[in-house]
């Protein structure tokens, strides 16, 4: 597409595509308060992306910086490669979805999805079509004459939705939509999010601090930590290579190891595999799930495996799996996940591949 | 919960209240207005409705009904063209100001309505602060009579006087307008205009209506500003009650065009009521 006929462009750009989003270098403060440091990200054509952090985070004002009710105080936005934060918010081919969906309450829901295109002067023949099309895409269809107050918050989000993708934008920004939803509809309006996102074509721009919503739905993930960007990868790859020790605990359960590297051989505690990392000091994390529990046996065991003998100190029901607390004779103390079974107590001998073990990097202080 | 007993107990004292104070004045007033005078100034209790006939008879009576309801409504309509600005401004634009400039405005309520109508005949008088500045700066050779005892002197000094009870309800309105609203409009592609027109003035209608019948039904009464400034041009329907409840003696007449007042009065925040009730949505 875009590299065929655009050669030069595409060579331009490090995934060999031309990104529709360019965050550049974006700094923001409140007060003293820096929210957003050196932010820069770029997203593709079509991508689900989302920005993941806990509260405070800085992930709330990047997206408002992207759809202009604030100002960067520093740094640049380009959307296809024109400059997007000079222009105000009307001006900008984004559209958001607010956390309270923020429906106008003296509108019909018809009202309401048909809003921007009658801003825009659209005839009327036009407006009408695209606004059933757009209720009928989120199946709000039915209640075209009622008004925001009286219909449910999951429906609110359906309308809040049409109403922003009725626009065709560029880009599409959710602050948070589900968190409003109960537990049920949550997962389930996860999945039709993601469809649409797939039949539409338009990329997102997700905000959540739920790093299961973000797994499950996403492309990419950025990881946002005191306003400063921790990684951008995928969710297999920030799950399973996490760059820092913050992003491998953010994104689900890990034991961080801390040890000693010396001549190719990593030691922590009692145990010690061969790395190929330079010397000095280290710090490992290890998913439960990749430590096994192999009883008190000593049968036919692979070689290059590391292994420790542990005492089990808790067990936690976790339903298809349990997470147990073991304390090993050297002192270190590893959650290990398993298949569930009743009352595992005593002694047992755990084993895991060095190859398990991801190197990560400590994660700076930032105050 | 509590007893009936209890209920009772707290429920009494305002109703014996509104009772004595509220509703036998009026059935009283109301009595009065089908009464009349003799020529020796006893009043007669005796029914009849000559004094409605009276009202619609003479044309004075109608006549300062009217001008009053036109005085009334120029108060209103200015009341609002000074308070929804302001309040609008005030809501959106003053930031950490807000509270010093809420304050400034709720101020002159603080001060002695007499002391605000007597400023204005300072101000508007034949050798008044307006005039005297109008010569000094040549823009007239005589001082300009129409400033000072005309309907102009009172819908201006009852414009002064009730604006800030029309800023109020418009204020309030404003206020409660989530600002996500404001942001969702202008994120679907509407000018800070077009915002204003579609989202945020319908959402503070019930505001604009509570402060227009609050700036029309009190300067529709009122009777100290036309009494101070208005002249014999600008007199209003309550300079004519007062009178024939004092020098004229002609309570019955009197109670019949207060009670005309009230039922006028009545139907417009009944009718206010109605139209907020349909343009409010939480």
């Amino acid at each position: 597409m875009t590299t065929i006929t655009e050669p030069a462009l595409a060579r331009s750009s490090e995934s060999g595509m031309r990104p529709l989003l360019d965050i550049r270098n974006i700094a923001k403060s409140f007060g003293k308060n820096p929210v957003l440091r050196n932010i820069c990200l770029q997203i593709a054509e079509g991508e689900f992306l989302t920005i993941l952090g806990e509260s405070g985070s800085g992930k709330t004002t990047l997206l408002r910086i992207i759809a202009g009710f604030e100002s960067a105080d520093a740094g640049e936005i380009l959307m296809e490669s024109e400059r997007l934060d000079l222009l105000p918010p009307y001006r900008r081919r984004v559209n958001t979805v607010f956390q309270q969906y923020a429906l106008f309450p003296h509108l019909s829901v018809e009202d309401n999805v048909a809003y921007g295109l009658r801003v825009a002067k659209l005839p009327k023949a036009e407006i009408a079509a695209r606004v059933s099309e757009s209720l009928g895409m989120v199946k709000m269809s039915t209640f075209a004459g009622a008004k925001p107050a009286n219909i449910s918050g999951g429906q609110q989000q359906r309308v809040a939705l049409a109403r922003a993708l009725v626009n065709r934008p560029r880009l599409l920004l959710l602050d948070e939509p589900l968190s409003a939803l109960d537990a049920n509809l949550r997962r389930q309006m996860q999945v039709e999010l993601k469809s649409l996102q797939r039949e539409v074509g338009i990329s997102f721009v997700f905000v959540t601090h739920d790093q299961e919503e973000a797994m499950v739905m996403s492309d990419r993930i950025a990881l946002l930590r005191k306003g400063g960007m921790e990684q951008v990868a995928s969710p297999r790859e920030i799950y399973s290579r996490p760059a820092t020790a913050y992003t491998a605990q953010f994104i689900g359960h890990t034991n961080l190891l801390r040890g000693e590297v010396r001549t190719g051989i990593a030691r922590c505690h009692s145990l010690s595999w061969r790395v190929e990392l330079p010397d000095g000091q280290a710090l490992f994390s290890l998913r439960p799930e990749n430590i096994r529990v192999v009883g008190s046996a000593t049968g036919n065991l692979e070689t290059n495996f590391v292994r420790v003998r542990g005492t089990i100190q808790q067990q936690a029901f976790h339903g298809a799996t349990d997470l147990l607390q073991i304390v090993c004779d050297d002192g270190l103390s590893l959650s290990v996940r398993t298949a569930t079974r009743e009352n595992r107590q005593g002694e047992v001998l755990l084993e895991f591949s060095p190859a398990d073990a991801v190197p990560v990097r400590e994660s700076l202080d930032r105050n | 919960m509590f007893s009936r007993a209890y209920k009772a107990a707290i429920t009494l004292p305002p109703l014996l209240w509104v009772v004595a104070f509220l509703l036998m004045p009026y059935a009283l007033l109301f009595c009065y207005s089908f009464w009349s005078v003799s020529p020796s100034q006893t009043i007669v209790h005796a029914w009849t409705l000559d004094n409605y006939r009276e009202l619609f008879r003479v044309n004075v009576y109608l006549q300062t009904l009217f001008r009053s309801m036109w005085i009334a409504a120029r108060v209103m309509i200015f009341s609002l063209l000074l308070g929804y600005p302001l309040a609008y401004f005030l809501s959106f634009y003053a930031g950490v100001r807000k509270d010093l400039f809420y304050q400034l405005v709720i101020i002159p309520l603080w001060v002695s309505y007499l002391v605000r109508a007597y400023a204005w005949k300072t101000i508007l008088g034949s050798d008044g602060v307006l005039n005297t500045l109008l010569q000094y700066v040549h823009l007239t050779k005589h001082p300009l009579e129409f400033l000072l005892y005309s309907p102009f002197a009172v819908v201006l000094t009852l414009t002064h006087i009730y604006t800030p009870f029309a800023f109020l309800p418009i204020y309030a309105s404003l206020e409660h307008i989530p600002r996500n609203l404001v942001e969702a409009s202008h994120d679907l592609g509407a000018s800070p205009l077009q915002t204003f027109w579609r989202v945020v003035f319908p959402l503070s209608i019930p505001g604009v209506l509570a402060g227009a019948t609050f700036a029309f039904v009190l300067s529709f009464g009122d009777f100290l500003a036309p009494l101070l400034l208005g002249g014999p041009s600008g007199i209003m329907i309550s300079n004519i009650v007062v009178s024939l409840f004092g020098a004229a003696y002609n309570w019955p007449l009197g109670a019949a065009i207060s009670f005309c007042m009230l039922l006028l009065v009545l139907a417009l925040l009944l009718l206010s009521e109605k139209l907020e009730k349909k343009w409010s949505f939480r």
